[in-house]
Parts: structure tokens; C-alpha cells; sequence
């Protein structure tokens, strides 16, 4: 797939700045005080065990700051950021593990169908993501969840009307959504559809997920039929599917350094608490020099991710074709890392149920090899390198 | 073998010819288990390094694998070394060096014959490395103790009918002076067993509140203060019983991580993973080796410090096979298929099939038995003899340190 959309011009990578503004710095503590107050540990855990992984309530006040909307346009409802204030709500949804819908319909789906529809679809479909009342899921993977096969739903056309038949697997908020992208295979290319989750047809089955805090189903359609319509017809699907795909690398990156900073700051926290030999555990320095590595690894990766976040931000796609994988592949190891060190720092009680390392860590695992591993990552910046 | 020396070769055939013996008089194919290995214990082939009469017959621990494994040849099981495996890995070798012929004589047999399940009450939330910080009190009543505190981490504790316990006697002494070692019956009054779940969803291991636990004095192992020494041989037991095993090559964890390469990569898999594969089966083997290499070394019944060397290189071999295996599931690795189960084993997950459980229960294994960060600890000072951290707590009072 090709990267080059729109040529931008030409800067050095260094000279994006990382400092926030003012308002972003503003967007940063709202999201934190209300994750602080609504998506604390007991209520994360209440919601992965019994409502599916998914916090509706959370979800509408999430809408209600219009943090559901930022990159939805601002003529279809939505506030018209750019990724720069996306990426903050992200590391903050990643710090608390907070189980909603935001990578899927908020990055995923909006950016899919803002490359792919004409007008007439966005203005359909956008003003509700927006609003939180619609979101979105999108499905283009096979069961196997390959990235270098087609997807697993096929379209035929009949007519007028499209015939969708097969399965797709590992489709992020699937059970969740109220539409679906769909990516399907015609055979001579795919074309992106939206649809309606509870369409006849339509079938999705939750899968028995290791991070119980992101939810995937397989979908399956049996013979759904839909109008040309529902065809996502402006621009290129590939670029579409393809731009929705780098936004999300970047996403999991930014979510990912949340994640990565919570573990460091509360296994810190508890090296400085706990005491064995009458002392405490951190002045040992088996314990102080894997925290201090961990601090390291921690700069960096919120380096790569906020580089990517910026240069998605301006729209360098050259840049980004190295940034986003370079973010992902980085930020995966060091979370795997960190997330597993910090189980080992706690001891016995971090291999409890009861203690949230293990949350942090099936995350870890789990993102790593969401939509691309660290080798898949380091191998697109090889191509992007000529290498 | 042409190498084996005259007393060996004795060694040989004698244990060769109880194990025909035990064989023929209980064909696996008919006897129960639990029989089984009763009658195995009876022909001193419990442990073999003990004293006849009490499940051994004088010879070199090395032999254990020998025995093991032809029964299992023979279709017998020896899966009670894991479903009691705190009491046959660790409180068999502590009752046989520290305890009294009574004691031997009743738990014992039992105990191999799994009639008998054991667990280990040493740590407490306050004291998990530093396990002579320990604070539950136990103090004598007559010829009874009374015991008060709570245990925490404690495996099968829901399963078993005796647990070895660690407690101080003495608050006023320096920590290690101040502990005695008793045997608890897991029925009496005040032992309250409650679920602990892990990061797989089971309950493995439980947290144990003691109020008010009457125990016998005849239940006392070694001599008052004497706690810590008899502890010492229960841990080095541990270590060797979690990480000194040795399997045929190419099994455990390696064996999943190869099967998961043939199934999901094989000859036109990536050249990089298969490199990182065959590293981890390269050290896979290079542990197995010493472990054989230890076990033939191994002329007496307590293993020194250096098996925390095959404990220490385990648990962090573990941990890497198996969380690479499931980075070669790809996409699948993000599944945990069968879903999150509360429930409470009926043994340790030790032997777990799923990769994904196996990946999860892994993380234990550099916290279980002492940590990496402790194993290294004695590896520097107890083994290599370099010099110790200086210490503040180790000849004040138990009651001047602080804990958490
Ligand atoms: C699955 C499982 C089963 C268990 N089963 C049992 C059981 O049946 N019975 C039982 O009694 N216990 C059991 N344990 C407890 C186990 O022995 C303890 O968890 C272990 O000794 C560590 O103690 P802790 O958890 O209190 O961690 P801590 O001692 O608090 O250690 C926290 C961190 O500090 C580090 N640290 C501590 N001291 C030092 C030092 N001096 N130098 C460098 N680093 C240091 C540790 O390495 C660790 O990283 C079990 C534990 C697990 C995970």
C-alpha cells in the first residue's frame, strides 16, 4: 500500500515541537480528572467482567466534552482537532486502561470514513460518531487476523446491490458498535462499506479476548445485501483503509506510553513503600536499576509516539511512513518490558488478580501484536528507509 | 555403563531389582494410585536417598530419575510429586533431617501416597524475601502452642491436611534466633483458608488467617529458635523442586514454543523468529544438561545454595519461552481461549497445556521460591563469596526493625 497522499512540505523531522499549548495542556487535565473520578480501578474491573468491556456511561461523557468528535470535521459536528489532541485523550485512556470505544470509532472508523465517503455519506454518518451516539468497529482482517492476506469478507455485486459473505476476525469493539466498516474483498480490489451492526445478515461473536479491557468479535456475513450506498465512494479505499490503519499504529503507540508512564509511576511508588531487611525494596539496586532503566525506556517511547502523533498532526505522510511503525515497534517493546518488570518488583502481589499489574501487562502483550508486531513495525521502516 | 564404578553398579541392580519387584506385586495397569505409591514407598523408592523404613534405601538421590522413570515406563504415575508437591518436593527431606522418629513414621507415608495433602506457611504479607521478618506468633500453653497471624501466597493450602509453618517464639532476640518450625493440622479451630486469585483468574494460592491455633508440642520441628535453620532446608528443597527437574530434551515449555512454530510458521516462517527460537532451545538445553549434570553430583539429601542456580536460570528461561511462544501465535496471541476461570485447582498449574495459561503462570516463576533479585543475592554471597550488602537488621531485635 502507498503512503504518499498528499506531498507536504518539506521538513526535517526534528523540527516538530513537542510543548503543549495552553488548551492542550487544559484537554490533558480534563481528560485526567474525569478518568480519575469514572474509570478507577474497581469500575475498569466491573465493566471487563460484567458488561463486556465496554463503559457506556463513560463512553456519553466522553461525548459530552466533544472528546468523541475530535476528529470528526467541524461541519459535520465534530470538533476538527488535530492528532496532536487526540493522542493526549489516548495516553490518558492507556493510563487507566479505560474500556471505551475510542481507538475503534474515534480513530479506526472516523478516519475511514472522513478518507473514504463523499460528502453526502460524512454528513450522515459523522454528525452521530460525534456525538458518541453511533460508533463504529472496523472489520478487515481475516479470521487468522493476517495483515498480508485480503480480508475475510467478500463483496459481490448483484445488480445494483452488493452481496457481503465471509468472516473477519479480531474486529476491536465489534460486539459494541452500532455500524461496522467493513473492508471487503471483490476480488479484482476491496471497497469499504458502512453498515448497521444489528443488520440482517450480520453476525458477531465476541471473542475470548487476554486483555479483557478491549473487547474483539469475529463478524460474519451470511449473505447481506446492501445498496451501492452503503459503499464508502470517494477517494481511494486502499489510501482510506490504509490512512485509518497508520492513525490507529499511531493511537496504540500514544495509549501505549500511558500505560508504559502508569506502571512506572506506581511500581516507583511501591519500591519506595515496601520494605524487606528494614528497608525499602527501591533502595536495593537490583530493584532501583530496573526502575531506573524503566525511566529510560519510558522518555523514549513517549518521544517516538509523540513524534508520530505530530506528524500525523501536519500531515507529513513521508515522515510518518517511518514514524508510526518507529512509534508502535518502540513503544511495544519497552511496555512488554516495563509491564512485566513491574510484576516482578511487586512480588507475590503482582501476580494477583487483585493487583492491576496484571491488566497493564495482558494490555502490553496484547497491543504488541495488535495490527502489526514490533517485527511487522521494524520491517515497514525498513521499507521506508529503501532498506 | 562402562563407567559406573563397583558400589555403583550395585546401587544398580539393587534398585533395578525393588523396582521389579514393586511392579510385579502392583502392576500399575490395576493398582489405584494412591496404593501405588504407598507400596512404592514401602519398597524405598519414595525417595531413594532416605533410610529403608522410611520410603528410601541408602543411595544416591541420582537414582530418583532412574526409579521415576521406569515407572512411568511401566505405565505407573508419578504425578503425586506434583499434585503434594510442597509436601514429597520440600517437607519430606525438612521431617527427615529435622524431625523425630514419630513424626517420620506418621507423615511420611501418607504423604507420598498423596492420602495426605501439604502446604508451605512461610510467607506473610510483610515478609515475602525477608522471611525471617515474619511475625505470627506462636506461644507456648502447657504442651501446646498457641498461634496467632496470617500467612499469605499459600499454595493447595485449600487441599491439604498439614502445613508447614514458620512462626516466632521469641520477639525480643534478633530475627533469625527468634523462629521455631511447627507442623499445623489444617482442620483445627482458627485456621481460616481463603481463596487467592491469580493473574491466570484461578485460585492456586489462598491467604491464611491462624487465630488462636492450638498445636500440639509433639508437632514442634527442631529445637525452639531453632525455626529459621530448619526453614533454610525446606527453601533449599524448594529451589530445586521448582527448578532442578529434568525432563527429557526438547520438553516443557520449549516443547509448546516448537510445536507453535511447526503449526503456525515452519519452512517458510521468518528466519529471525526461527533464530530466536532455536537460541531459547539452545539454553533450554544448556539448562537441562546442568540440571543432569547437578542431579549426578548430588550425594546427600539437602541441595546447597548453588541449586538456586537452576532456579534462577529457569524461571527466567520460562518466562521468555513462553511469552515468545505466544508473540508466534501473532493475532491469536491476543486470545485466552476457554475465557478467565475462578475456580480453585485442584493442583498447581505447574504442567498447564495452554500456552496462553502457560504464558500468564510463567511470570510466578522469578517470585515463587524466592525471587531472581534473592537467587542472585546468594548466588554472589553463598556461592561466589563475595561480600554482603551491609546489613542494619539482621542483630538488632526483631521488634526494633522496620517493616512494612
Ligand atoms: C505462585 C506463587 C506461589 C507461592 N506459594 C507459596 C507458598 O506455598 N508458601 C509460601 O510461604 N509462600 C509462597 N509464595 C510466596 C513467595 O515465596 C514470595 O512471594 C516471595 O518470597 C517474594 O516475597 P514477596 O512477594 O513478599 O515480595 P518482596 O519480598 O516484597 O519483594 C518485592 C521485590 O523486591 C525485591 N527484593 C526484596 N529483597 C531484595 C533484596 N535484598 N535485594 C534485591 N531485591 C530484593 C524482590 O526481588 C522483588 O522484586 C508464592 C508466591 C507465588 C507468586
Amino acid at each position: 500500500m502507498s503512503a504518499t497522499t498528499s506531498p507536504a512540505a518539506p521538513v526535517t523531522p526534528d523540527a516538530v515541537t513537542f510543548s503543549l499549548t495552553e488548551e492542550q495542556r487544559l484537554l490533558r487535565s480534563t481528560v485526567r480528572e474525569l478518568l480519575t473520578a469514572r474509570a478507577g480501578s474497581e469500575r475498569v474491573r466491573e465493566v471487563m467482567l460484567e458488561h463486556g468491556g465496554f463503559d457506556e456511561p463513560l463512553w456519553s461523557e466522553l461525548a459530552q466534552l466533544g472528546l468523541t468528535g475530535l476528529l470528526v470535521p467541524e461541519r459535520y459536528g465534530g470538533v476538527g482537532s488535530t492528532f496532536v489532541e487526540a493522542s493526549i485523550v489516548l495516553e490518558e485512556l492507556g493510563r487507566r486502561l479505560a474500556p471505551v470505544a475510542y481507538l475503534s470509532s474515534a480513530v479506526l472508523g472516523t478516519v475511514a470514513v472522513v478518507r473514504g465517503g463523499s460528502d453526502d455519506q460524512q454528513a450522515r454518518i459523522l454528525p452521530d460518531v460525534a456525538t458518541g451516539a453511533a460508533r463504529l468497529a472496523l472489520a478487515h482482517l481475516d479470521t487468522a487476523g493476517r495483515l498480508d492476506a485480503p480480508p475475510g469478507i467478500r463483496a459481490a455485486r448483484d445488480g445494483d446491490d452488493w452481496v457481503l459473505d465471509g468472516e473477519a476476525g479480531y474486529v476491536i469493539d465489534g460486539q459494541h458498535a452500532t455500524h461496522l466498516v467493513v473492508a471487503a474483498d471483490t476480488g479484482t480490489g476491496i471497497e469499504l462499506f458502512v453498515v448497521a451492526a444489528d443488520a440482517d445478515g450480520l453476525a458477531r461473536e465476541p471473542v475470548e479476548v487476554l486483555d479483557l479491557t478491549r473487547p474483539m468479535a469475529t463478524v460474519t456475513a451470511a449473505g447481506m445485501r446492501i445498496g451501492d450506498d452503503a459503499r464508502l465512494s470517494a477517494g481511494e479505499p486502499v489510501a482510506a483503509l490504509h490512512a485509518a490503519l497508520t492513525a490507529a499504529t499511531v493511537a496504540i503507540a500514544c495509549e501505549q506510553v500511558g500505560g508504559i508512564q502508569h506502571t512506572l509511576e506506581a511500581a516507583t511508588a511501591y519500591a519506595r513503600e515496601r520494605v524487606q531487611f528494614g528497608r525499602a525494596i527501591g533502595s536495593f539496586q537490583a530493584v532501583k536499576h530496573q526502575l531506573a532503566d524503566m525511566l529510560v525506556a519510558t522518555e523514549s517511547a513517549r518521544s517516538t509516539a509523540e513524534h508520530a502523533a505530530r506528524v500525523l498532526a501536519r500531515g507529513d505522510y513521508d515522515e510518518l511512513a517511518i514514524a508510526a511503525p518507529l512509534a508502535k515497534s518502540y513503544c511495544s517493546q519497552v511496555y512488554t518490558q516495563a509491564a512485566g518488570d513491574a510484576i516482578q518488583i511487586y512480588g507475590g502481589i503482582g501476580f494477583t488478580w487483585e493487583h492491576d499489574a496484571h491488566l497493564y501487562f495482558k494490555r502490553a502483550k496484547s497491543t504488541r501484536l495488535l495490527l502489526g508486531d514490533p517485527r511487522h513495525q521494524r520491517a515497514l521502516v525498513g521499507d521506508a528507509l529503501g532498506l | 555403563m562402562a563407567s559406573d564404578t563397583a558400589s555403583t553398579t550395585d546401587e544398580r541392580t539393587m534398585i533395578e531389582e525393588r523396582v521389579e519387584a514393586l511392579l510385579a506385586s502392583h502392576p500399575p495397569a490395576t493398582t489405584p494410585e494412591h496404593e501405588f505409591w504407598g507400596a512404592q514407598f514401602d519398597h524405598g523408592l519414595a525417595w531413594v536417598q532416605h533410610p529403608e523404613g522410611y520410603g528410601g534405601c541408602g543411595v544416591s538421590p541420582r537414582w530418583q530419575a532412574e526409579v521415576d522413570r521406569r515407572i512411568e515406563q511401566a505405565g505407573g504415575s508419578t504425578r503425586n510429586r506434583y499434585i503434594n508437591v510442597l509436601g514429597i518436593g520440600m517437607g519430606a527431606g525438612t521431617i527427615m533431617e529435622h524431625g523425630t522418629e514419630d513424626q517420620q513414621r506418621r507423615w511420611l507415608r501418607p504423604m507420598f501416597a498423596c492420602e495426605e495433602i501439604w502446604c508451605q506457611m512461610f510467607s506473610e504479607p510483610g515478609a515475602g524475601s525477608d522471611l525471617a521478618a515474619l511475625a505470627t506468633s506462636a506461644k507456648r500453653d502447657g504442651d501446646h502452642w498457641i498461634v496467632n497471624g496470617q500467612k499469605v501466597w499459600t499454595t493447595l493450602a485449600h487441599l491439604a491436611t498439614w502445613g508447614l509453618l514458620v512462626a516466632r517464639t521469641d520477639p525480643d532476640v534478633p530475627k533469625h534466633a527468634g523462629l521455631t518450625y511447627f507442623v499445623v493440622d489444617m482442620d483445627s479451630d482458627g485456621v481460616d483458608v481463603r481463596p487467592l486469585h491469580q493473574i491466570t483468574g484461578e485460585a492456586e494460592f489462598n491467604e491464611v488467617y491462624l487465630t488462636d491455633v492450638r498445636i500440639p508440642d509433639e508437632h514442634r520441628v527442631g529445637d525452639v529458635g531453632q525455626g529459621w535453620k530448619v526453614a533454610m532446608t525446606t527453601l533449599m528443597n524448594e529451589r530445586v523442586a521448582i527448578g532442578g527437574g529434568v525432563q527429557p530434551r526438547g520438553e516443557g515449555a520449549i516443547r509448546q514454543a516448537v510445536e507453535v512454530w511447526q503449526t503456525h510458521h515452519g519452512a517458510d516462517g521468518d528466519p529471525a523468529q526461527r533464530d530466536e527460537l532455536l537460541r531459547l532451545w539452545v539454553e533450554a538445553e544448556a539448562l537441562r544438561l546442568t540440571s543432569t549434570r547437578a542431579k549426578e553430583a548430588a550425594t546427600h539429601g539437602t541441595p546447597g545454595p548453588e541449586g538456586s542456580t537452576a532456579k534462577l536460570h529457569w524461571a527466567d528461561l520460562n518466562k521468555a519461552i513462553t511469552s515468545f511462544t505466544i508473540d508466534l501465535l501473532g493475532p491469536e496471541g491476543m486470545t485466552y481461549p476457554g475465557g478467565y476461570r475462578f475456580t480453585r485447582p485442584e493442583e498447581t498449574a505447574t504442567r498447564t497445556t495452554s500456552p496462553h495459561k502457560a504464558f500468564l503462570r510463567a511470570r510466578a516463576n522469578s517470585i515463587e521460591g524466592g525471587t531472581s533479585e534473592v537467587m542472585k543475592n546468594i548466588l554472589g554471597e553463598r556461592v561466589l563469596g563475595l561480600p554482603g550488602e551491609p546489613r542494619t537488621d539482621k542483630n538488632q531485635p526483631w521488634r526494633e526493625v522496620p517493616r512494612s
